[in-house]
């Protein structure tokens, strides 16, 4: 602290004369008129733009460039790509001829229509699952427990682990002959049951396991929205004789909206983007028959079937998909000065 | 009703939550559970005994992790290679966005449209930049050519993926780090830096001065959730370095397929190569359990 009033009090007694400098930098002469026509320049952009426009560009600039190349200028280019028909081993697209044609096919293709299903079921069932778990999991932390931090590590410890790893779990845990799961259903003479290989059974599979992997984040956003109730909340609650369940029902967890709207929107996007956790399962571009999403199909057909436009238009409609959840998303941020 | 009753009703109560509370812990640590003593078990123990019961002194072996580590060990020097660059460049470029979109002084009329593209960045699926990623890579950046001087010195040209992977994840994680930061530097006092420029200290000075000697505990929760991040992604592993035969294979990559043969699946290997290869994450999150929360939450 003390290098920094020392510091500001050396800048303090150097200043000089020119007051019109904003920057506070050095001094460019004695005569204004000699200021170079790139100070003026800056100083007509920061009366636009604001007082420190100019100087805060080093700033923020590079890190916006790189973000906006690389994602932003990168789904530009995919959606041209996706208007050509560049496929097969050739270096680069041909931009000469652009039509719609990898969206028809797209619209006619019988598995990209299943893999649109499937991540719609995915989208939903996961994320209400996920939400409703993790808000179980939130009460019944908040009740005052003792060891509330270890409780809380553990379940959120699943999240810290790649999908690579907990699909390696998982496999075991859903092995047809010697996994825990087959053998807990067991001893209610139910199954075996071949969790991957049957495609009924597979993509609930999945989100069951990745609802495990994820309620603790959503435990953990909960958890964060309830310490935020007043206490006297809970209190009034109780005078008016509400028992516990309908208090958190009426009171409290009406309460938790945007904590809801923030998780599920991050649990929405991710379950779009899904990838990592079903190609583990098979170690193949290929997820095991049933629960191919948008996502793996994508993937599959560029670097698989290098057909590459057409896995660019799946792209697009997977963007858009995203889109839809995020545009909203941030409607409701800018409209509660949140961004 | 007597305090004594009411006093019985609440500890039936609180005793029904603690057992609620550690039959979820159970299920919560099942699968890492039965994996872990699976991986301890010999083959015909993995197949013959219950999947939950810990290795008998016949049955036990360390034979999987000494293959698991034999196979992974390389993977684990190439994935930190490029997770820790990653993961501090990426930090840095947040904190400095943030610092110049949130403390700085311009009108929030044009800052809030630039916020809005680092935000939605944070949520764009990968699948609709990999495609021009590839191409970026292949035709407008060729970083292997650029680079013959250090093949020259005898540097596997498998590396370049190591490279790619750098830049690439620095650039997609710079949206998250910047609205981590973000929301930190909202909330810290601006009565210093506002002195301090109006006595005439450059905004350089007072990011290096003032906000980023108070950004310590936000660059802990940062570094943490980035480099777990990182670390554990398969998607760009697989399309910039694409095989795991390949010199510059990270972990990920390498257990994908660890375990699987024509024969079946050794899930001993697997599980053992699943541990090995989480050990760095976990650890992490074992040392530092309340800013992985921190990160995931905000």
């Amino acid at each position: 602290m003390s290098r920094i009033s020392d510091y500001l009090n050396r800048v303090f007694s150097d200043r000089t004369a020119d007051e019109t400098r904003t920057d506070g930098g050095v001094v460019a002469g004695e005569d204004r008129t000699e200021r170079g026509s790139a100070d003026r320049l800056f100083d007509r952009i920061n009366a636009r733009f604001g007082d420190d426009f100019v100087e805060s560009l080093p700033f923020w600039f590079p890190p916006f460039f790189l973000v906006g190349l690389f994602v932003y200028g990168a789904i530009l280019w995919n959606l041209l790509i996706s208007l050509t028909d560049y496929e097969g081993f050739a270096q680069a697209p041909d931009y000469s001829n652009l039509d719609f044609e990898m969206y028809v096919r797209a619209v006619s293709d019988s598995g990209t229509v299943d893999a649109a299903l499937n991540t719609i079921i995915l989208l939903v069932v996961f994320t209400l699952a996920t939400l409703i778990v993790g808000l179980g999991l939130a009460i019944l932390i908040d009740r005052g427990i003792r060891f509330e931090n270890t409780f809380r590590t553990i379940y959120l410890l699943p999240m810290s682990l790649s999908f690579v790893v907990t699909a390696q779990f998982w496999l075991w845990m859903y092995n047809y002959n010697s996994g825990i799961v087959n053998l807990a259903f067991g001893t209610f003479g139910i199954g075996p049951i071949d969790w991957i290989g049957n495609q009924q059974i597979v993509l609930w599979a999945v989100i069951f396991a990745l609802m495990w992997q994820f309620s603790g984040y959503a435990m953990v956003v909960y958890l964060a929205g309830l310490r935020a109730i007043p206490n006297e909340h809970y209190e009034a609650a109780k005078v008016d004789g509400a028992s516990t369940l309908k208090m958190y029902w009426r009171v409290i967890i009406p309460q938790l909206k945007s904590a809801t709207i923030g998780a599920a929107v991050v649990l929405m996007v991710f379950a779009l983007k899904a990838f990592d956790f079903l190609y583990s399962l098979t170690a193949n571009y290929r997820p095991p028959n049933g629960a191919d999403i948008l996502a793996t199909k994508m993937v599959r057909e560029a670097y698989s079937n290098q057909n590459w436009a057409y896995a660019a238009a799946i792209a697009i409609i997977l963007f858009f998909m995203a889109l839809s959840v995020i545009g909203p998303y941030l409607t409701y941020q800018y409209r509660r000065g949140n961004l | 009703m007597n305090a004594n009753n009411l006093r019985r009703r609440v500890d039936t109560g609180r005793l029904g939550l603690y057992t609620l509370l550690i039959a979820l812990i159970v299920l919560y640590l099942t699968p890492i559970e039965t994996g872990l003593v699976t991986s301890f078990k010999t083959s015909s123990a993995i197949t013959g005994t219950a999947p939950y019961t810990p290795p008998l002194s016949g049955n036990a072996t360390l034979e999987k992790w000494q293959i698991a580590i034999d196979a992974l060990l390389r993977g684990m020097g190439n994935s930190l290679l490029y997770a820790v660059p990653a993961t501090i460049i990426s930090a840095f470029f947040g904190s400095i966005a943030a610092y110049g979109l949130t403390i700085t002084n311009w009108k929030m009329r044009y800052k809030l449209p630039l916020l809005a593209l680092f935000v939605a960045g944070i949520f764009i699926p990968y699948q609709a930049v990999l495609v021009p990623l590839s191409q970026f890579w292949a035709q407008i950046a060729p970083l292997e050519e650029w680079l013959s001087f250090v093949w020259a010195l005898g540097v596997n040209t498998d590396y370049v993926g190591i490279l790619e992977l750098i830049i690439t994840h620095v650039a997609y994680g710079i949206p998250i780090c910047t609205i981590l930061f973000r929301s930190y530097y909202k909330n810290i006092s601006t009565e210093m830096v506002e002195s301090a420029r109006l006595n005439g200290a450059t905004l350089r000075r007072v990011y290096q001065r003032i906000v980023f000697p108070l950004s310590t505990p936000m660059f802990a929760v940062v570094l943490i959730y980035q480099f777990t991040q990182i670390w554990n992604d398969l998607l760009f592993t697989l399309i910039l370095v694409a095989s795991e035969s390949s010199a510059a294979a990270p972990v990920v990559l390498i257990l994908a397929g660890l375990g699987q043969s024509l024969e079946g699946q050794d899930f001993g290997l697997r599980m053992a190569g699943a541990f090995f290869a989480a050990l760095p994450t976990l650890g992490v999150y074992i040392m530092f359990g309340e800013e992985f929360a921190e990160g995931v939450a905000t």
